[in-house]
């Protein structure tokens, strides 16, 4: 299988859906042009044309907003957001619109739009460029949320996303755009909701997503090595719907659970998967549920610092080994 | 700082030929001009029929409409006038003062009057309530309840109308409260950069709930579009004729040459902000009253239509008693209504929940 990057898996998504479907098309800051501030869009405008590839004025309110009364018309537009955190001056238009309309038209009204762009921390930028708000959008029902962590999956997951009638937020990671991944060439699809157990193991389930999924991995082969721990690692892959079934299947077989996430704890994703995992296989845990989340500060600027605010390898084993003890 | 009217019922009819001779309007029909009379006699006593159903229990002894309230009233020619200029490919979109909207798009007042009910016969099922009217099937798309946050998605039913290559516009109806709203600015670089056939429209109706304009906007409101190189009008609001001479040339210029307008309507409302709002700390109730009877919509165009001899006395009173029973019946079915139930709270949240049969995710999409 050829081996892509993470960033050309999302292009190719992208492409594959713009050549599908005329109605579908692809806006944001700087995505035609300059081909992308991340370069995820590199070559589309010249392929695809300015009809279909276009570039907005730094006015995330208005094109967002644009786009999911374009969505409720029957198009279904693909917002670039450059970085996720750029989603609190639209947040109006995100989660009182597109979470809402349907809703409150009571099920006259669709809106299917996917807003796309990098969420993480780690890229030394500080606090107003590292915001992970999963958690916030998949708080208001009516939306979903994706987060891939590999490029397989971003491209299936992707197609989907498209291809969904409800509004999808589609959060990515700097770090990973230039991880490469085996994808296949002919076309596939990852359905949204569908937890994927990346590793099998027997001892302990490491429940994560997005970029701290290729940590927990590289924690799972060193415990496996050096401690004779045998890891499960179950990568959400989507956060609205969530796929808690296979979590729950994963913790009635190794008894120990342990959240990570790239995720302040406060009503964070974790929180929420640890009350639903005490509520539904209570009976099936040996030891209190475990959660490694950033450190709760808004993101420090500071370089080396930063790497130890997030979720790492080294706090993951030490979380782990923890748990285990 | 109070608002004054601009001119009189009497100033109006004696003036009327400038408006009654534009195109779009010397085009009508004697039918089609009464039929203008009638939907603004509609407005005005289904909002003063809802407003009695606020303001007074059901037989239970419970409310008969919950929350918000905000009544069209006094601006019935802004809605009836711009709806009437509809083709099939033009689009609305208006904020929470939007019942007046809705019956100008031909939506039935029964549907209406349920949803202000909580009613599952509602427009919205009872789950939008007064500011959250919708029918896609009339192109209009609500019915917003967030200040200016209905504008981009009027943008974006323009943008939709532009890229589907068909010839309309969107209406996107404002009132003067909204236009210091950077979402509103936002939406009009937007139209005009990408020149997006959107007509917006501020419905000036003086306050933005207790603030006078005096006291919130700096300059003139439609003229703020010179800065987005948009073209701009301003009308009198209380003529539906003005209205209508006025839109038809910016929604043509929308439709023809796809370029985008702010268009600024000057009218008034006489009830409060909504129905809680004690209208007495911002305004008098003598200007009010001078609106009533210098002013009023309706009058002002009772008096045209008598003037042209296409309406008689007799025929004015024959529509305005069928308004007042169509009210009234629209009350009685919204109270004889059921209420949705605690089941149909988590319908209509996802198409996918709603079309399971076609659903392609997997896991779980509600948390209880």
């Amino acid at each position: 299988m050829p081996l892509i990057t993470y960033r050309e898996a999302i292009r190719h998504a992208l492409a594959e859906e713009l050549t599908r479907d005329p109605n579908v098309v692809v806006m944001g800051e700087e995505v035609g042009q300059f081909n992308g501030a991340y370069k995820v869009t590199q070559g589309l405008l010249e392929k695809f044309g300015p009809k279909r590839v276009a570039d907005t004025p730094i006015s995330e309110a208005g094109f967002i907003g644009m786009g999911i009364g374009a969505s409720m018309l029957g198009v279904r537009p693909v917002m670039e957001l450059m970085f996720w955190s750029f989603y609190s001056v639209a947040f109006d238009q995100i989660l009182n619109n597109a979470a809402n309309v349907r809703y409150m038209s009571g099920g006259q009204i669709n809106c299917p739009i996917v807003i796309r762009g990098p969420a993480n921390g780690g890229t030394n930028v500080g606090a107003t460029h590292s915001h992970t708000p999963e958690n916030i959008l998949a708080a208001h029902p009516g939306v979903k949320v994706v987060v891939p962590s590999t490029a397989y999956d971003a491209k299936g997951l992707l197609k989907s996303a498209i291809r969904d009638n409800d509004p999808v937020f589609f959060l990515e990671n700097t770090l990973l755009y230039g991880d490469k991944g085996e994808v296949p060439d002919g076309e596939y699809l990852v359905p949204l909701g569908k937890a994927d157990v990346k590793r099998t193991g027997k001892d302990v389930t490491i429940v994560t997503y997005g970029r701290p999924v290729i940590h927990s991995l590289a924690v799972a082969e060193l415990l496996a090595k050096e401690h004779d721990i045998s890891a499960e690692v179950v990568d959400l892959r989507s956060i609205r719907p969530l796929d808690i079934d296979t979590v729950l299947a994963s913790v009635r077989k190794t008894g120990r659970v342990l959240i990570v996430e790239e995720q302040k704890p406060f009503c964070g994703v974790g929180a929420q998967l640890t009350y639903m995992i005490q509520a539904e296989a209570f009976d099936d845990l040996d030891a209190p549920i475990a959660r490694l989340c950033t450190i709760d500060a808004p993101a420090i600027y500071s370089p080396p610092v930063e790497t130890e605010q997030l979720p790492n390898p080294q706090r993951i084993l030490k979380a782990a080994l923890a748990l285990l003890d | 700082m109070s608002k004054k009217p601009s001119a009189t019922i009497e100033q109006k009819t004696a003036a009327l030929s400038a408006h009654a001779s534009a195109s779009v309007n010397a085009a009508l029909t004697k039918e089609q001009r009464i039929e203008l009379f009638r939907q603004m006699v509609r407005i005005r006593r289904f909002e003063e029929r809802s407003l009695r159903a606020y303001q007074t229990k059901n037989s239970q002894g419970g409310s008969n409409i919950g929350g918000f309230l905000h009544l069209y009233i006094g601006q019935e020619a802004v809605a009836v006038g711009c709806c009437s200029l509809m083709g099939k490919n033009d689009h609305v979109i208006t904020a929470y003062r939007d019942h007046g909207h809705a019956i100008a798009v031909g939506m039935d007042t029964k549907g209406l009057m349920a949803e202000l009910y909580g009613k599952v016969t509602g427009c919205s099922k009872g789950k939008g309530g007064s500011m959250h009217y919708f029918d896609p099937s009339r192109n209009f798309w609500g019915g917003h309840g967030i200040v200016g946050g209905q504008i981009p998605l009027g943008v974006g039913l323009a943008y939709g109308v532009k890229y589907k290559g068909l010839k309309g516009a969107a209406m996107a109806f404002m009132g003067d409260g909204a236009v210091n709203q950077g979402a509103v600015h936002e939406s009009y670089n937007l139209a005009a950069l990408w020149n997006l056939p959107c007509v917006f429209v501020i419905e000036n109706n003086g306050y933005s709930m207790g603030t006078s304009q005096a006291r919130s906007s700096a300059g003139s409101l439609a003229k703020r579009a010179e800065g987005y190189d948009m073209a701009w009008g301003q009308c009198d609001g209380h003529d539906v004729y003005e209205v209508r001479a006025t839109m038809d040339k910016f929604l043509k210029l929308a439709r023809e040459e796809h370029r985008p307008s702010i268009v600024e309507i000057d009218t008034y409302r006489y009830r409060g902000h909504s129905v809680a709002d004690p209208d007495d700390t911002y305004r008098s109730k003598t200007e009010i009253e001078e609106y009533r009877r210098s002013k009023d919509p309706i009058q002002v165009f009772q008096a045209i239509l008598l003037a042209e001899g296409v309406l008689t006395p007799e025929t004015a009173e024959q529509i305005d008693t069928a308004a007042r029973t169509e009210a009234d019946e629209a009350a009685a079915f919204a109270d004889a209504s059921p209420y949705p139930t605690v089941e149909d709270i988590q319908k209509d949240v996802y198409w996918e929940t709603d079309n399971p049969a076609q659903r392609t995710s997997e896991g779980r999409l509600f948390f209880n």
